[in-house]
């Protein structure tokens, strides 16, 4: 029953990442590949704090959000100047210089020992400690991160968006501000992927740079693309099968470390064939394809 | 019609030692259509291009309703009161019809994501305020049957009909509109002069560039002829059709 909830709480915190990439990469167009460092980000900041400050659960989180969506703006920026390929480049660069911050800087991060012992978090007087509780916690956190992506993607501040991505000139002589719009959504992906990062802290209650890695990134991408981007239920179709997937492989009997490597392949596997065969993932309505075709 | 909506002034832009815009000057009065005519690379383009914030001009002011707004970013001109369509017509293929004109609306609360969340009635009432003057539009040109489908799908005549019809729903008073009816078929092109020579009757003023002559002779009050980068001749639509350099132009 654990090993369930343990699964279910995982798909929601990878909906939450996912949903928010989607925001970014799926009806922005912009492919950012630091979203694995807003998340760690997240971590970080939350289990510092607790660690540190003892400071209460709802106020990590508020600071987190924050720090991560400044961030957002910083990585946000440059889509400004740079497009496609080289922007993708940047937001790796990103990606890696956030990975050897909190890898290096041991004094503050732990460096790769990691941060052990976040407390568990208490809110209204209620301490989360079942793996029920948990479940209870990160579903509604993820639910409300999808209520708000529902709301932004189905009004008039979303079809901005999908303006921006498929033409900006047309978008700005309809008297739109791009640069805004960019920054804005840059934002809040990353403030959302700091609430799933905060979420992850708390429920292992030990982080370490290795999970918030290029790889974590990639992984993320994956389950938009696969799931199908520009589209809401898109990536939560895709968490829901990529969680979900290497799970089925421990009961096949395969020995863990075969096991791990036959992820990597079956990711790898997956995303050459859907890039090949349905590059719009399951249900989506955008291609990363099709913007470099036109020009 | 009373004085002039936009005034160019002495623009010039070059572009690698190419003159596209070489001290060029008008303006546009109240409720004008002015035809801007010229062989190709006359530089009609690039002033659309200065005019609308996409280019910077090296020289040269314009100004809007007696507004300097020479420098402003497309966006900020756009919400000015300045629409255009484009040459290589642009439109957002992947979007509805309808979510194209509704796009072009100017001011939407819903754009703002404050609004969104804490106001969130007034984006409501707002979007569907646009939402029924936008099915408005598409009835009056003809298209209210396609407004579910991608724009993609509408004929190419269709389409630039929906780029004039996006101009009219972002509610702006000058309309610069570039080759409108070129490459278009007959009726289709009917039904696009009739939008545009019934603009000024809605207090719009547009500026048109097209190489139909027929078209130009047809809905302009006045014409330019444009080249180099330089006004050539100017004068109502016999007056510039029957002057020997444009004669010679159009022939050479």
């Amino acid at each position: 029953m654990e090993y369930v909830l343990h699964i279910l709480i995982l798909i929601c915190i990878y909906v939450i990442l996912s949903v928010s990439l989607n925001l970014i990469a799926g009806y922005a167009g912009l492919l950012s590949m630091a979203h694995a460092a807003f998340y760690g980000v997240g971590a970080y900041v939350a289990a510092l704090m607790a660690l540190n400050l003892h400071s209460p659960f709802l106020v990590n989180m508020v600071c987190a959000v924050i720090l991560s969506g400044l961030l957002g703006a910083l990585v946000g920026t440059p889509s400004l100047r740079i497009r496609n390929d080289y922007f993708v480049i940047a937001t790796f660069a990103f990606q890696v210089i956030t990975f050897n911050v909190l890898n290096n800087w041991v004094s503050f991060t732990g460096g790769p020992m990691g941060l052990p012992g976040i407390p568990q978090p208490t809110l209204c007087g209620l301490q989360v400690s079942s793996h029920l509780g948990f479940l209870i916690l990160v579903g509604s956190f993820c639910a409300s991160t999808l209520l708000v992506t529902h709301r932004i993607v189905r009004s008039p501040f979303g079809r901005v968006l999908k303006a921006i991505r498929e033409d900006e000139v047309f978008a700005q002589a309809a008297g739109k501000n791009v640069a805004s719009g960019k920054v804005l959504v840059f934002v809040m992906g990353a403030g959302m992927a700091a609430v799933a990062g905060v979420l992850y802290a708390y429920y292992i209650s030990f982080i370490d740079p290795t999970s918030f890695t290029v790889m974590e990134s990639i992984f993320i991408i994956s389950i938009v693309i696969i799931g199908g981007s520009g589209s809401l239920w898109g990536p939560v179709v895709g968490a829901v099968v990529l969680v979900v997937l290497p799970e089925l492989l421990r009961f096949i009997g395969l020995p863990s470390s075969v096991a791990a490597n036959l992820r990597q392949i079956i990711y790898g596997g997956l995303m050459v064939a859907f890039m090949m065969w349905r590059p719009r993932g399951f249900l989506g309505e955008y291609t990363f394809q099709r913007k470099e075709a036109r020009e | 019609m009373s004085g002039p909506v936009l005034k160019v002034n002495e623009l010039s832009k070059s572009f690698d030692g190419v003159r596209a815009l070489a001290g060029f000057s008008c303006e546009l009065c109240h409720s004008e259509i002015l035809g801007l005519i010229g062989p190709n690379g006359a530089g009609k383009t690039t002033l659309f291009n200065v005019v609308t914030g996409f280019i910077l001009p090296e020289r040269g002011r314009i100004s809007l309703k007696n507004t300097d707004t020479t420098g402003l970013p497309p966006h900020r001109l756009a919400n000015l009161g300045i629409a255009r369509t484009f040459q290589d017509l642009r439109l957002i293929r992947q979007l509805s019809v309808l979510d194209n004109v509704l796009l072009s609306f100017r001011n939407q609360p819903g754009e703002s994501l404050g609004k969104l969340f804490f106001r969130s009635k007034d984006c409501r009432d707002h979007e569907a305020r646009n939402r029924h003057e936008a099915i408005q539009f598409l009835e009056d040109a003809g298209i209210a049957g396609k407004a579910r489908d991608p724009a993609d799908d509408l004929s190419y005549g269709q389409q630039k009909l929906l780029s004039l019809v996006c101009c009219l729903a972002a509610g702006a008073e000058v309309l610069l509109l570039d080759e409108p009816v070129a490459g278009i078929a007959p009726e289709m092109i009917e039904k696009i002069l009739g939008t545009i020579r019934d603009l000024p009757n809605k207090g719009k003023s547009v500026i048109l560039i097209e190489h139909n002559l027929d078209a130009v002779m047809q809905v302009c009050d006045r014409v330019i002829f444009m080249d180099a980068g330089a006004r050539v001749s100017e004068g109502t639509p016999e007056e510039v059709r029957n002057d020997p350099r444009v004669i010679e132009a159009y022939i050479a």
